[in-house]
């Protein structure tokens, strides 16, 4: 056993330099040369502040916003410093509540439009910071958001479509709309 | 199940099968010491630490080696969390991880289960990240390869006393398989968005928070409809307008995290969070990541013991069980919540709580499967969310001994050990002494593979009973009902099968479940490993006999059926009783209320 102990202790420190600190330490370099933007965070700038990442969800209640979907990141929502989701199972007493209210706002905030509830915009993301809604659940926003504004609602509608995307490589994933990217697009409007 | 489900499953093995044998046949080349591309680096560190390269290693010796190696990994990753606070690349100061969960942290990364009691962004530093658990995720999968390796040998030599050198192993697989893998994929995981930096939290100003102060110049037109948003009520008037992103050197951990089967994110959410997997094609890389080299390793058994064909059969039959429980998966979750139904929500978007709506129902179910069948327990979408069928398969998916796909290595030195199991119940069928390549299969083999197949089980329910017993253990449940027993089953089947997963209601930080899982994830990877190498030793020594005309062919269609049906029989009956009291009972009591 002894004549293990050598070989043991310093091919441990040997692998952990090369795969715990060379490895990431490269990486993080030549990540920076070809991704710079990516591997900083994808963030946005809007008057020279930035404002968000692309891939970052946040918290919209303003009506003239589109919403994006509930979070249940625990001290407040959207908390992309303690990321995570509800783990309500489906029995849950809890979760039935919490949708039923949720359902409650969305028709208060949309009287007599809403026929089938998007389940998207209902339930809580994964990762709690979801970007992302369905177009369906956009398109039912429309509305309320071009009376906000006081804009033609066909217009909305037009940026809804141009914030759309499909299914990546036409086979991967769902399509969705980047709420807020959306938003920021709809505060750009003349 | 949609079509887009069935279109992603088909192009995932269209993908996953063609690139399966060039690796698996690297791998045999690297093992058997002909890549040598590094050769002076390897030269130098062998010289360094005292390594003599051509020294071969007993079964006994070998163990002792992956053992000692393992326990300076241990030791390690807990020293770097107690004195994280002590220690540079801390942005956040974050204080050191308290001895309960830093041991159980320690001992689930050096076992390759990667149960994460923490929350990454809340809890560990960078440093803590790198050096302690971004190295185990390396060393735990070389060491579940190194010991399938070691098992091959075992088959493939005769009248040996030796398994190879453990030292020269590890770093093998390490220079030219893992570290070349992870490295492309971490630059891929780049582009796409993953991050990979040093800053601690990165602060912004929401979008809405920048316009409060300065209405959005609408004035007094803006109509006065009543506006609370769909979860108003949770949302404190302050702290809204500013957002802190927490990042850091996600890219590395995460290719590993998926190439290696550890499935330990550096993230609370893990591979849900958008910094980690932000687009559904980095979802599909992930996916593939983890059965790659676990799928590759079979063709490495093939060319290894000269015949592809056998290692062809082993990949078909679990092809074949992966297949069913995927679209199971993707079946179930498809299906929307009957209550949530009943309140007015459109059914065809089926269960999306707690999933990200860039992966939607098939991606989720997809990648759940995946994680849960190869021991690599990355997630995607919150498990406990899952519907009461749905999470069945997940467990289900791990009961089975993790053997299809599998973790690195262990899946396939666990798949040969059923395959040992299947010749076995054949030759009692037909009343000839057992055969496997050529190596007859005698009572010591047989011991060892049961005490191995028989472990788990043991520790799953055995587990389970205690904690459903002990007030501790059910203190932590997150969910009333049938849904908590589960949450306790999934806990416990998730670390004796090393698998890493969880029904994240379960609030396992905590001294109870922290030792109690720290012990079981332990026996499960020692109490495999060990008695496979000891059949690896014994298996070395025999001979290697021509096949006869009574021999039971071990290729081909028939052998996948016998190995599939041993699988699914073995893994499947220990857990029914189990899975009635949980998921079953769940389903039952769902419909009911409908």
């Amino acid at each position: 056993m002894s004549s293990l102990l050598r070989p043991a202790i310093s091919l441990f420190i040997g692998l952990s330099v090369l795969t715990g600190i060379a490895y990431p330490l490269a990486v993080a370099g030549i990540g920076r040369l070809l991704f710079a933007e990516e591997t900083a965070g994808s963030l946005l700038v809007v008057d020279r502040r930035s404002v968000g990442s692309r891939l970052i969800g946040q918290h919209f209640t303003d009506p003239a916003y589109f919403w994006g979907r509930p979070s249940a990141t625990p001290a407040r929502p959207y908390d992309a410093a303690a990321s995570g989701g509800s783990n309500l199972g489906p029995l849950n007493p809890a979760l039935s509540e919490a949708v039923r209210q949720r359902i409650a706002a969305l028709q208060a905030a949309h009287p007599g439009k809403l026929q089938r509830i998007p389940v998207d915009l209902v339930t809580a993301s994964a990762s709690g910071l979801d970007p992302h809604i369905s177009p369906q659940a956009a398109a039912c926003q429309v509305e309320r958001v071009a009376r906000q504004r006081r804009l033609p609602p066909a217009q909305v509608s037009a940026l809804v479509a141009a914030y759309t995307e499909g299914r990546q490589w036409g086979v991967f994933g769902e399509p969705r709309v980047n709420v807020l990217l959306l938003n920021i697009a709809l505060d750009a409007l003349p | 199940m949609s079509s887009h489900a069935w279109i992603l499953l088909g192009v995932f093995l269209a993908v996953l099968l063609p690139t399966a044998k060039p690796l698996g046949i690297h791998i045999a080349n690297v093992m058997e010491g002909r890549c040598r591309f590094a050769g002076r680096f390897e030269a130098a560190l062998y010289r360094v630490c005292g390594i003599r390269p051509a020294e071969e290693m007993s079964w006994l010796r070998y163990a002792s080696a992956l053992l000692l190696f393992n326990l300076f990994g241990v030791l390690s990753v807990y020293a770097v969390q107690r004195l994280q606070a002590e220690l540079p690349l801390n942005p956040l100061a974050l204080p050191d991880v308290r001895p309960d969960t830093a041991f159980n942290t320690a001992i689930s990364f050096a076992t390759n289960t990667n149960w994460q009691a923490y929350g990454g962004e809340s809890t560990l530093s960078h440093l803590s990240q790198m050096l302690a658990l971004c190295v185990q995720n390396f060393l735990s999968a070389a060491t579940g390869i190194v010991v399938a390796i070691a098992l091959i040998r075992g088959f493939a030599r005769q009248r040996a006393t030796t398994l190879g050198n453990a030292w020269v192993d590890l770093t093998r697989i390490i220079l030219y398989v893992l570290l070349p893998l992870a490295f492309v994929e971490a630059i891929f995981l780049n582009s796409q968005g993953v991050v990979q930096n040093f800053v601690g939290q990165h602060e912004v100003t929401t979008l809405q928070g920048s316009r409060s102060g300065r209405p959005l110049d609408l004035g007094q037109t803006a109509e006065a409809t009543p506006n609370t948003p769909p979860d108003a009520a949770a949302t404190p008037a302050a702290g809204t307008s500013a957002q802190r992103l927490a990042m850091g050197p996600l890219a590395t951990q995460e290719a590993i995290k998926l190439l290696g089967s550890n499935g330990g994110g550096f993230m609370q959410a893990n591979s849900a969070h958008p910094y980690a997997n932000p687009t559904p094609l980095t979802n599909f890389v992930q996916m593939l990541s983890i059965f790659l080299i676990p799928a590759a390793l079979c063709l490495t058994f093939g060319r290894m013991v000269g015949d592809l064909r056998q290692g062809w059969t082993l990949l078909a039959a679990m092809g074949l069980i992966f297949v069913i429980l995927a679209i199971a998966a993707m079946h179930f979750e498809a299906q929307a919540n009957p209550l949530l139904t009943r309140l007015g929500v459109d059914p065809v978007g089926g269960n999306m709580e707690g999933k990200e709506l860039r992966f939607g129902i098939a991606d989720s179910a997809l990648f759940a499967t995946i994680s849960t069948l190869a021991a690599c327990g990355a997630v995607n979408a919150m498990h406990d969310s899952f519907t009461p069928l749905g999470g069945m398969i997940l467990l289900i998916d791990m009961q089975l001994g993790e053997v299809v796909f599998g973790g690195v290595g262990s899946g396939l030195y666990g798949m040969l050990l059923f395959a040992i199991l299947a010749v076995f119940v054949a030759g009692l069928m037909i009343g000839r002494t057992p055969e496997y390549l050529g190596k007859k299969i005698e009572a010591r083999e047989m011991w060892l593979s049961s005490i191995a197949v028989v472990l788990t089980p043991l520790l799953v329910l055995g587990g389970t009973a205690i904690a459903v017993l002990l007030a501790a253990g059910r203190a932590g449940i997150g969910n009333p009902g049938a849904h908590g027993f589960s949450e306790i089953l999934y806990a416990f089947t998730s670390a004796a099968n090393n698998n890493g997963s969880a029904f994240a209601g379960l609030s396992a930080n905590t001294p109870f479940y922290n030792l109690t899982l720290a012990a079981v994830m332990l026996f499960g990877r020692c109490g495999v490993i060990g008695p496979v190498l000891a059949i690896a030793g014994s298996l070395a020594a025999k001979q290697r006999l021509a096949a006869g005309a009574g021999t039971l062919p071990t290729q081909g269609p028939l052998f996948v059926a016998l190995l599939s049906a041993t699988v699914l029989l073995v893994g499947l009956l220990n857990y029914v009783p189990a899975l009635a009291l949980g998921p079953l009972a769940e389903h039952l009591l769902l419909r009911a209320a409908e």
